[in-house]
């Protein structure tokens, strides 16, 4: 593998700048990279070759010229869920109703990347719509952990973090609806966050569930996580729900957690978010990381969320509901798969034979459980009382964050587990996303940070901060992140296995 | 807690747009009703006094500038159409057969 490979993000921008390497040779190793890999780990469902070679090669003409650069992040290469827009090239989030479909336009993320000067290198595999917990339901096929290739790599921004893990990318974009950048984050060893609800455009970002989708960045370092977020994130009129406030000061953030002084941060541990379900190897690691944050001078204190246990059935149910109207959009008619179109059958007809043969079982499972809630004579038994308990929720975080300034939990219950082993079983795949779930419910911001091994496998811890806070949960995680790759002789993630290289 | 019918599948389905063959309505059926049984736990805050929340950001009436800018050529608006005829998209017919 090349060394280019396994720098960090912030190091490649660095080079670049310094003509110590070009962005085209940077491009170029990770390509190979994924030549060579990614038969084994499918991370990828488009490799966007040479626009990323032309763009690497943009970036070296600017540095050349003696042109400033166009962001502390000009010429590093990112990997792309393929939920988001990009002119150019498929956008299929992961379904065969999207398949081969070119958007007409870019999400407003992607062109903030591409006038960053960040080098797109393709597009990531995901559940269906960005509807799971494993990568499994992407009508694509699976992506494989690069930790075991037997086990998933979390979902449904699998195919992101395990390109992060896989060394084919050092930054990635995901999206996170209940925990889809921060559990593929924690059982891949990598960094994943989710924004403040609100402050990272959703223009061209298909829609799953609309009060809930945010995108985010996911990196192998927390700097580089924080430098990607003030890239993408910024007051969007192209989004109704965009916030028009600063983009909170995740870098500065960072710099200062990294000297490694978390003296008079209180940090609260959610007691709910423990004991059956959770994995013994989790749970040693979680507690061995709080005793790493304490070391650093943090006051811990524990915090009861009573509510957060009503969080995933909430999910279910408003997560669903969105979704059942979002999707009504693929209907045959302007874009995407059309089937039965012979003649014989009705629109209609032809909307049900394409959604039938387009939309794989979760998503046809969810459009229809949102259909049910949504139902006269069940509304306020549901859905209305999902949205009771979305109050109830965002007054525990109140009362918590009265309290402490960062709340923690293990990101996930369980490492990665194996592929296949909960494809049959609906509500044990949802239970991956139990302690995520909340700060979709409430807005805040939440990250998942890598916090030790169980049985050789990444564990991750959460660290939730306010909503427009961004910056605390960033402090904590850096400090905590420099502490753990001073105790453990370097970084969690170049603990992951070789993987096997084809020519 | 209603239980979820294969006859309730088949309804919600025909409601979504979505063709279910008899295996699905089997499958669906036993899903749902295990999936509805859990989330069916938030019932208990039904007759509690708490207003809803629909959105984490209580934004109301964003309005956009009225301004002119481009939009989407017909070509482009086009180009991705299972269908095309004349510069329009061309769907299949809208009434049934017995309409």
């Amino acid at each position: 593998m090349s060394e280019l490979t396994r720098l960090t993000a912030a190091e490649i921008a660095v080079k670049v700048q310094a003509r110590e390497v070009s962005a085209v040779e940077v491009a170029q190793a990770h390509l190979d990279r994924i030549a060579a890999v990614d038969h084994a780990v499918h991370a990828f469902l488009h490799v966007d070759t040479e626009r990323a070679l032309a763009a690497a090669k943009a970036v070296d003409d600017d540095v050349a010229a003696g042109r400033p650069a166009a962001s502390p992040l000009a010429g590093v290469p990112l990997a792309l869920k393929d939920v988001l827009a990009m002119q150019g090239a498929p956008t299929t989030c992961g379904s065969k109703v999207l398949e081969n479909w070119q958007p007409p336009y870019d999400a407003t993320v992607t062109q903030r990347l591409l006038r960053a000067g960040v080098v797109v290198l393709g597009k990531t595999n995901m559940d269906e719509f960005a509807m799971g917990s494993s990568t499994e339901n992407s009508a694509f096929g699976p992506t494989r952990n690069p930790w075991d290739l037997d086990r998933i790599p979390g979902g449904s921004g699998g195919g992101s973090s395990a390109a992060l893990a896989a060394f084919e990318a050092p930054l990635a974009i995901g999206t996170d609806t209940g925990g889809s950048i921060r559990q593929p984050g924690s059982v891949t060893g990598t960094v994943g966050v989710k924004p403040t609800y609100g402050t990272v455009s959703r223009y061209g970002l298909v829609a799953f569930s609309s009060s809930l989708d945010q995108a985010g960045p996911c990196a192998r370092a927390v700097l580089d996580a924080a430098l990607l977020h003030e890239v993408i994130a910024g007051y969007d009129p192209l989004d109704s729900t965009s916030i028009d406030a600063p983009v909170p000061p995740v870098v500065a953030a960072v710099r200062e957690g990294a000297t490694g002084d978390l003296k008079g941060v209180r940090v609260g541990v959610v007691t709910e978010f423990a004991g059956d379900g959770y994995e013994p190897g989790v749970t040693a690691a979680f507690t061995a990381a709080i005793e790493q944050l304490r070391d650093l001078g943090a006051e811990i204190v524990e915090v009861s969320c009573p509510s957060f246990d009503l969080a995933l059935p909430a999910y279910y149910l408003i997560a669903p509901s969105e979704a059942s109207s979002n999707l009504a959009r693929f209907d045959a008619m302007r874009y995407g798969l059309r089937i039965g179109d012979d003649g014989t059958h009705s629109a209609e007809e032809v909307m049900s034979l394409t959604r039938a043969a387009g939309f794989g079982a979760e998503v046809k499972r969810r459009i229809m459980l949102g259909t049910y809630a949504l139902s006269a004579g069940y509304y306020d038994a549901y859905y209305g009382s999902a949205q009771k308990v979305r109050t109830l929720i965002m007054r525990d975080f109140d009362a918590a964050f009265a309290k402490v300034d960062v709340l923690v939990s293990p990101t996930t219950p369980t490492t990665a587990f194996k592929i296949g082993e909960r494809t049959a079983d609906p509500m044990a795949m949802y239970r991956a996303d139990l302690c995520t779930i909340p700060s979709n419910l409430a807005g805040n911001a939440a990250l998942s940070v890598p916090c030790g091994l169980s049985d050789g496998l990444p564990v991750g811890l959460q660290i939730m901060s306010p909503a427009l806070q961004d910056h605390r949960g960033y402090r904590v995680a850096a400090a905590y992140e420099a502490a753990r790759d001073a105790a453990q002789g370097g970084p969690l993630i170049h603990r992951v296995p070789e993987l096997e290289v084809s020519r | 807690m209603p239980s979820i019918s294969r006859a309730e599948v088949a309804h919600l389905a025909r409601l979504a747009r979505l063709a279910v063959t008899e295996e699905e309505l089997d499958l669906f059926a036993g899903q749902l009703d295990q999936i509805v049984a859990a989330v069916a736990q938030v019932g208990q805050v039904a007759d509690q006094d708490i207003p809803p929340t629909s959105h984490a950001v209580p934004l109301t009436n964003v309005f956009r500038r009225d301004q002119v800018r481009p939009g989407l050529t017909q070509r482009q608006a086009l180009a991705s159409a299972p269908a095309a005829e004349d510069g329009r998209f061309r769907v299949p017919r809208i009434l049934g057969e017995e309409a």
